[in-house]
Parts: structure tokens; sequence; C-alpha cells
């Protein structure tokens, strides 16, 4: 694979998916912390959010130390290049924190739906768009499409205005030549002017060679988290893929070392756990389950006994999306009773 | 004189189509107009085909026989843009309005929890809030007519094929006026809702899940009574309607897990989303044309 002089710009994740991973408990402090790491290493763009989004806050989800309002007035002032981006799930945020977002100084915004419903999506990507926003149409579980039906979805954000698309490999399922599919057909099909990003999970220990695919099928962003912090078995670790990209040759426009000092001396001490492809991780990516389930379950195995993998696989068998961790204790709760009523 | 109210159904959709085939079981509401903007509209020529009136020119196409086909209930199954106008020109012609969009220019309507209220009051425009609304906010009042609710919670998971258009174009209606009415009606201090769209095939079937912080802690036994109570009100017009889990206690928290399938009318049964509202919203008239045969409350005037 030849990536020599590829141009990429790295969009961490640390704190926005990384909140899956520490329950939504980062401290402002940590967060200040991290981000001016980041933004002295060199990396472009940096992700604020509640795990879930902007409205993510509450009893499903988590509720996290803080309100995102509170995490950008605090993080964005320090930040002397980077930009803060923003999450938004329709459904859960609205147009109204998107008006937060931006008026707290957030630069991007990136509007994710499930890969099949796009359409839930267009009064917040025309708003953005409307504020001249960085607009990022952000098609998740893209997995569980074909690559034509994806490319139907992303022309639709397309349409209202989005000036990115992700295809984004939510519970880290995809193989290389899936991701270099997809990417593929994004990049043929859309317009030139429309950028393409790729964001990966470690869960099958792909993350990097996805997101090289990604790169070499055309992707002009590619998310990562310092330290992989994020759900599941964590997201492509950054500062492996700048050392990659450097050995490559390819243009990333990160201090090496300093992404390296972030991960061990920033991140890695905060975690709550080890991030790494565990047991339940691995099932999340075999089974094709979104990753921020992973806690979830593994709570619910504690609480009700059922082995967190058989939920997972349950879950996986009934298509669930992102979003519905609700179902995870229900599930628990119904495996509980069947299995009583085995053994009773 | 019949003691069913005659109605009129504008909307010949889904949940138009739906309401109307509900109606046609009615002892109480008799469907007799169904309009439209559409000629060629195929739930227009469904309603002519079980002997209904038509109009393709909209309400203004049979205000003229309100009064001569004794006209009492209206059903808007439109959207929020058009609703105001035709709410509008039937109450003026002492027309009792049923709006299933999301305009809520009238009370919010959650019969098991307030409809009695509505009718007694003889509201002339009552809402029917939103699908997950219909679904959670009885439960939330089961527990809040316990012990006070400080913060509720509701998350709705629909199947694709039953979320149509308008849904989709402004999703961000459904959060706002669900989370409204999980305060004012539900009782709770604040109010919080989410919905999930969810492709599966086959189209999985309605779920919610309700959570609730109780000031205090949770009179579990009363909460669960109430909550069991709840459910067989709202089974009464929703056969579908099941708790599937729960109420499960976890300090302050209590959650209930429910799934509503639908009767199948016209929509099929997974879409329990769309069943509830049309079943809400004919539970709620003919609650109406109950308290007026009882004498409880007087027919509107015609202006």
């Amino acid at each position: 694979m030849d990536l020599t002089g590829i141009k990429v710009k790295l969009h961490d994740m640390s704190l926005r998916d990384g909140m899956h991973a520490k329950r939504h408990q980062i401290s402002i402090e940590q967060m200040q912390f991290i981000a001016m790491g980041l933004d002295e290493a060199g990396i472009p763009l940096i992700e604020v959010t509640h795990g879930d989004g902007l409205g993510g806050s509450s009893l499903n989800y988590g509720f996290p130390a803080h309100t995102d309002e509170a995490y950008f007035k605090a993080v964005i002032p320090k930040l002397k290049n980077a930009r803060v981006s923003a999450l938004l799930l329709p459904g859960i945020g609205t147009v109204d924190h998107l008006k937060m977002a931006q008026a707290n100084g957030v630069a991007c915004i990136r509007v994710a739906t499930h890969c099949t419903e796009a359409d839930v999506s267009e009064q917040h990507i025309g708003m953005a768009a409307k504020m001249e926003m960085d607009t990022v149409g952000f098609l998740m579980m893209a997995h569980m499409i074909s690559a034509k039906k994806l490319l139907e979805q992303a022309k639709l954000m397309e349409s209202y205005g989005a000036n990115c698309i992700y295809c984004t490999d939510s519970a880290g399922f995809m193989l290389p030549d899936e991701v270099t599919e997809k990417v593929g057909l994004l990049r043929a099909e859309l317009n030139p002017g429309t950028e393409i990003g790729f964001h990966g999970h470690h869960n099958m220990g792909m993350a990097i060679a996805n997101s090289l695919a990604a790169m070499e099928a055309g992707a002009d962003r590619i998310d990562g988290s310092v330290a992989g912090l994020g759900a599941g078995a964590g997201n492509t670790p950054l500062e492996v893929l700048v050392a990659v990209l450097e050995r490559m040759g390819a243009d990333h426009g990160i201090d090496l070392y300093k992404i390296m000092d972030v991960a061990e001396d920033r991140v890695t001490p905060m975690m709550d756990q080890p991030i790494r492809v565990d047991r339940d991780a691995l099932t999340l990516g075999y089974a094709g389950v979104y990753s921020s389930f992973l806690l979830f379950a593994k709570r619910a195995e504690q609480k009700y006994g059922i082995p967190a993998r058989d939920i997972l696989v349950e879950l996986g068998r009934r298509g669930t999306v992102g979003g519905q961790e609700d179902m995870i204790e229900d599930l628990a709760l119904t495996m509980a009773k069947a299995r009583e009523a085995t053994h009773g | 004189m019949s003691k069913k109210l005659n109605a009129v159904i504008i909307g010949p959709g889904n949940i138009g189509t739906d309401l109307l085939m509900k109606m046609q079981r009615s002892e109480w509401v008799q469907p007799v107009w169904m309009v439209g903007i559409d000629p060629q509209s195929a739930g227009l020529s469904r309603a002519q085909e079980m002997g209904i009136k038509t109009s393709a020119t909209g309400v203004d196409g049979m205000l003229a026989k309100v009064a001569e086909d004794d006209i009492r209930i209206a059903f808007d199954a439109t959207s929020a843009y058009v609703h105001a106008e035709n709410s509008q020109k039937l109450n003026d012609l002492g027309v009792i309005m049923v709006d299933l969009t999301p305009a809520a220019i009238g009370p919010y309507c959650v019969p098991p929890v307030n409809l009695v209220q509505h009718a007694k009051q003889l509201e002339m425009n009552v809402n029917m809030v939103t699908c997950g609304g219909q679904a959670t906010i009885p439960i939330v009042a089961a527990v809040s007519q316990v012990q006070a609710v400080d913060y509720a919670e509701i998350v709705a998971t629909v199947s694709s094929k039953s979320v149509g258009p308008g849904t989709r174009q402004n999703i961000d209606e459904f959060t706002r006026t669900t989370a409204s009415a999980i305060e004012k009606v539900g009782g709770a201090k604040q109010g919080k809702a989410i919905i999930i769209i969810n492709p599966a095939e086959p189209p999985l079937i309605m779920r919610d899940t309700v959570h609730c912080l109780c000031a205090g802690k949770p009179d579990q036994v009363a909460i669960t009574e109430s909550v069991h109570a709840m459910v067989e009100q709202v089974q009464k017009y929703v056969p579908g309607y099941r708790l599937v889990n729960g109420p499960v206690f976890d300090g302050n928290k209590v959650s209930v897990f429910m799934e509503v399938e639908g009767l199948g009318d016209f929509l099929p049964k997974y879409s329990g989303n769309l069943d509830i509202m049309t079943a809400a919203a004919l539970r709620t008239a003919e609650m109406f044309a109950e308290e007026i045969a009882n004498g409880a409350i007087q027919l509107p005037a015609r202006g």
C-alpha cells in the first residue's frame, strides 16, 4: 500500500467516544489537560461531547460529570489551533442543543444517524450548514447495509448541506476490504468537494488496518482516539496510527512524540479499565453490536448473572441499533426469567 | 335520537384510514365524512367504498354539510401547519376537535390520565401528544400518583417502516412535545424523551422504556400496584399494550419496560406506535360522547 504524501486530517475522539469508557465522568481538568496536549501535538479537530452526543445526559445513557456547555466553556478557550466538534444524534439531541454548541464556539457539528435513517437529519444538518459550521453527516453501523445503500443515504445528507460524510464502523465489525469498497464508492459518487471520513473501532483488532484502507480509498478525515480511549475496545489509537503514517510517509501533520506522551502520561492514567480487546469487546465486533453497549452489558451481567457475551450476541441477532441501551437491561431481565423457568 | 356522535376524519392517509376502520366498530362515534386534498388519494376511494362521504377539497368541501349531517367530532390527522385553520373552522360550527398532529393548540390528552377532566370541561380542541407520549405517560402518571417524581425519562423505539416523512422531517418536535407532556400530564417535575428508529426486518414491535426518579425512596408495593392498574386501563383501548419487565427499583429509580402491539386494522401490528395514537384519539371522542349521552355535558351550541 502506498500512502506517500497522502494528506489526512486526524480527528480525536477521546473526549467524546472516550466518555463511554469513562461512564461520562471525565472531569473539567482532565478534559482541559488532554485537549491542550492534543492541540500542542497538532491535532486539528477534537470532539468534546457526552458519549451519546448533545442532549445525551440521561438515565438511559448516563448523567455526565458536567454539561456539554460547561465542557465547551472550559476547553475551547484553552486551544491555540485545534477546533472543537460536537456530536448530535437526532432523536436524542435537538436543534436547540446545536445552537448552544455553536454559541459556545464549537466549529464542527457531526450529525449521526443509523445508516438507513439519514432522513431524520435534515433539520439539524440544514441548520448547521446555514450557520456555516463544518457540517458532517455521520452514518453509524455502516456494516449493516451494502455500499450502494450507504451511498443513497450519504447523498441525502449531502443534499441537506453536509460538507463531509462518514462511513462509521460503530461495531468494529468491518474488515479492510469492506472499508475499501464503501469509502471507495462514496469517494467516487459524492460531489468532489464533499470530504469523506472513516470512524473505526478496534473490537476485531482492525482499526489501524481499516483506517489505512479508508485513506487509500480516498478518505480525507480519519477518526481515532489518543490511547484508544473509546467505546468497546476503543477507537483507532491515534498515537499508533500516527507512527504508522509516519513510516508510510503520509502527510498527517502530527508530532509523533508529543501525541505518544499525551497517550501515556495524560490519558492512560485516568482510564477506569484497560482499553483492550477483551472477550466482550471482541463479541461486539464479531456479532456486529454497537460499541457503547459494552459496559452496560457487563453491568447487566453483574446484576442479573447473564453472561455479557450472551446478551451481546442476542442484541446482535435482534438487529439492535445505536442508542438502544435500554434494551440491555430489558433483555437481561427476560433472559434471567427464562433461565429461572428452565431451572425452576 | 342515536347516542352516537357523527364524525369527520381529516386526512385520508394511514392514520386516518386506520382510525376509520376502528371507528366502524365504535358504539359511540359514527364516521360520516373523510376529507383530503388529493382526488386521486387511495384513502378517499377506500372511504367511499365503505360508504363514507368524501371531499377532495379539504375541510372547506364539507363545512356546508356540518349542520345537515350533524357532525359533532373531528379528527385531524394532517399536519401541524394546517391544523390551526381546520380547528378554527370546525370549532366555529360547534365541532369538537381531536388533534393527532403535533400542533398542540389545545391541552394534551392522554386518556387514562386526564381525559375525564377534558370531557367534563368540554375542551373544544384536545391534542393527542405523540405516539411515544401515549405509550409512556400513563406509566409516569402511575408512578407520580403514588409519590412525587423529580425526573422522568422515556425511550421509544419504533420500527423504521412505521415512521412517516412528517415525523422524520421534524423529529425534534417529537422529543420536545413528549418531554413537555411528561411534565404537564405525567406529573414529573422534569421530563426527557428519546426516540430511536430501528430498521430491523421483520419490523420490531414498538417498545418503550420509562425511567422515573422519585423524590425519596420509592414505595415499591404501591408503585407496582399502580403501574399494573394503569396498564389495564390502557389495555381497554389498546389490547396489545404489555408490561414486559418491571417495575425494577434501583435506589430512587423506577424502570418499566413496555411493548405496544397494534390491532392490525389498517396498519401492521408492529406499528403499535401508530395504533396507540388512533386508539387513544377514538377513545377520547367516545368519552365525550358518553358524557354527552349521560347528560354530564351539553353538546356545544351550533354557531
